[in-house]
């Protein structure tokens, strides 16, 4: 624009005004369009296209998810994935907060609280596979619990849940998940201003009291980011259930991946739609209940 | 309202770990007074209101309240109510429910707590903001939340750390003035922490100067002010020069010593006896440019700064050994012959503005 200006001595470079701001944005959007929007674009495309065992033909049919909701099978296997996730969400929770309580209000050196914190955060630098699996030695039919039993007498055979169960992928779950709900939560009791607590001391409130009265409510919305990492994670979750439950028990994403390995694309499209909508809507009603603006 | 308690600290000591926050104080605060801690930060006002209250343990001593030693009841049972620096308010709460909080700890049912606290408000024309949270309120509006908060308790003595140091300039005048009228009209004991002489002239009954852990000085604001005790206070208070140096003669109740730089000081009072310094204090106002008419209470000296304060104006002068010596004079009287830096002068007082002081 400056061009034009014929009396300009020097011929100056301008860049539009708007050019800089749409630049600063673009690797975002770059991002999250190639990688997120464009892919679910694609799911959501092929969800109404029609399959046969050696291909798919684009097309426009609505089968797909008329099978899948209209199955036994499907609803069975999202109730066990429901059922999963408010498990292992409810032991995550509590084993969460008490942890990320600890070490807030009882770990009275900053230095301590973070080499516990980092302790905390040991086990993930190994692969989830790893960590799961290497429960098996552990649960086993021969493993080291079912081996302490027999030999102590406790018990005359070894106890078959153990392993291949529900406990066990719950007992997996929530080993690989609990880091997910300690942060959050030790994020947002770290900001609690300590004279809450001496003022609420100083009502005349218990130990107990300053719990329930003024520390919970002041964690909700660390307990809601917590919550919303678990239950995303369980519900999308197929290999420590496939490992856990020894094929056993079923997960919604497990359905997709054994609908993909049948080349039964379209299906398994139309099922992750369904899945995509309900843990927006189980996202959406966690944010409905509790604000997490602040905590952003 | 709630009867009201007398406070007695007998030798009170704070120690963490190695450091001792508090040496053994001593103090009595009548029931119904307002008290004062006045003090530099550091110097253990807060620690020892924080005893009061609970929040801390007494390393050694007593806490002695009405007739009862409370050193180790828990703070809602003492009968005391703290209002903290920040208010330290529920953010999650609201009004009501926050100044119900105490009610609802004891097990009050919801709609009487819910009534009371609402009458705490109304007495601090709270009225209209019942239902809003702490963050929607200003400073001086959270305040008396924080003051209706303490008051429910029906405490014996309610005490304020800092209460009014959050606030601006203008507000912490207005709430000063609230808080004096609040404690007069219940007749309840104040202890209030502060770092502003300002605010502890203004409020108190009992003024208590503390630095590095001891009590200089527990007297009215204006016998602090008038007679400080101790060097300490003379500069803490600002109102009073604080001149030391080599005790010579010490006569017929008149005390006199000898600064480094060779001029000689005296004053009418009995000096300490066997101590290495002696100190004697003259009011910054009651300084004259005139000769002495008796030796031992003026000096000859130079004008080092002159700053015009509006009705007053503050001079420094350097001589007889004072590196700074300050004089305040009135407009009227200043510019009836004024002076400016450079200028020779002669600097004097009655011999009954100066005072001699105490060590500790």
């Amino acid at each position: 624009m400056s061009g034009s200006r014929t009396n300009d001595t020097g011929r100056q470079f301008h860049l539009p005004a708007w050019l800089p701001a749409y630049l600063q944005a673009a690797p975002l959007t770059i991002i999250l369009g190639g990688f997120l929007l464009l892919p679910l674009l694609m799911i959501a495309i092929v969800s109404f296209w029609d399959y046969d065992f050696a291909r798919m033909y684009p097309d426009f049919v609505t089968f797909n998810y008329s099978e899948t909701l209209g199955s036994w099978i499907t609803w069975k296997t999202y109730l066990n994935t429901l059922k999963f996730a408010a498990i292992v969400w409810a032991i995550t929770l509590f084993i969460g907060f008490w942890v990320a309580y600890f070490l807030a209000f009882h770990v009275r050196s900053t230095a301590m609280q973070m080499v516990l914190f980092l302790v905390c955060t040991v086990p993930f630098l190994t692969s989830n596979i790893i960590r799961m699996i290497s429960w098996i030695p552990v649960l086993g039919r021969n493993g080291l619990i079912n081996t302490a039993l027999v030999n102590t007498g406790i018990t005359t055979e070894p106890v078959e849940w153990l392993l291949y169960s529900d406990f066990a992928v719950v007992l997996a779950m929530v080993h690989l998940y609990t880091l997910f709900m300690v942060v959050p939560i030790f994020n947002t009791l770290m900001r609690i201003d300590k004279t809450l607590v001496e003022a609420a001391h100083d009502a005349g409130a218990t130990t107990w009291q300053v719990l329930t009265n003024v520390i919970v409510p002041l964690a909700k919305p660390g307990m809601a980011i917590g919550t919303i990492f678990v239950v995303t994670l369980v519900m999308a979750d197929f290999s420590t259930v496939q490992v856990m439950s020894g094929g056993q028990s079923a997960s919604v994403a497990l359905m997709m991946k054994n609908q993909m390995s049948l080349l039964q694309y379209p299906a398994a499209a139309a099922n992750a739609m369904v899945l995509l909508v309900l843990v927006l809507l189980l996202v959406a009603a966690i944010l409905r209940v509790v604000d997490i603006r602040k905590e952003l | 309202m709630a009867k009201t308690a007398e406070i007695e600290l007998a030798s009170v000591s704070k120690i963490y770990g190695t450091t001792t926050a508090v040496h053994a104080i001593s103090l009595k605060i009548p029931a119904g007074s307002y008290c004062c801690f006045l003090g530099p930060s550091g110097c253990g006002k807060t620690s020892t209101l924080r005893m009061i209250a609970g929040h801390e343990s007494v390393s050694e001593g007593d806490v002695v309240l009405g007739n009862k030693v409370v050193n180790d009841l828990a703070p809602a049972k003492r009968g005391t109510a703290m209002m903290f620096q920040s208010y330290a308010l529920f953010p999650h709460l609201d009004l009501v429910d926050n100044v119900a909080f105490s009610l609802k700890m004891k097990g009050v049912g919801k709609e009487e707590r819910r009534r009371e606290a609402i009458e705490m408000l109304k007495l601090m024309q709270l009225e209209p903001y019942v239902n809003r949270r702490p963050a929607q309120l200003s400073g001086g509006q959270q305040q008396r939340v924080a003051l209706a908060r303490a008051l429910i308790t029906k405490p014996q003595a309610l005490l304020l750390d800092e209460p009014l140091s959050a606030l601006d300039p203008f507000l912490k005048i207005q709430m000063r003035a609230e808080l004096k009228k609040l404690q007069a009209s219940l007749g309840m004991t104040f202890v209030h922490v502060t770092h502003s002489q300002e605010e502890a002239m203004a409020l108190a009954d009992l003024v208590v100067i503390m630095n590095d852990g001891r009590i200089e000085q527990a007297a009215p604001p204006r016998e602090i002010f008038e007679r400080p005790a101790t060097p300490f206070v003379a500069g803490f208070m600002g109102s009073h020069n604080v001149i030391s140096g080599r005790p010579v003669a010490n006569a017929e109740g008149k005390a006199t010593i000898e600064v480094p730089g060779g001029g000689q000081f005296s004053a009418f009072g009995r000096a300490p006896e066997g101590q290495e310094i002696g100190s004697i204090a003259v009011r910054t106002d009651r300084v004259l440019l005139e000769e002495a008419t008796e030796p031992g209470f003026g000096f000859a000296g130079v004008i080092s700064n002159v700053e015009d304060l509006g009705a007053t104006v503050k001079l420094s002068i350097q001589g007889a050994g004072l590196e700074d010596f300050t004089a305040i004079l009135g407009d009227t009287a200043y510019f009836a012959k004024p002076v400016k830096p450079g200028d020779a002068v002669h600097v004097s007082w009655a011999p009954a503005e100066a005072i001699v002081l105490g060590h500790i």
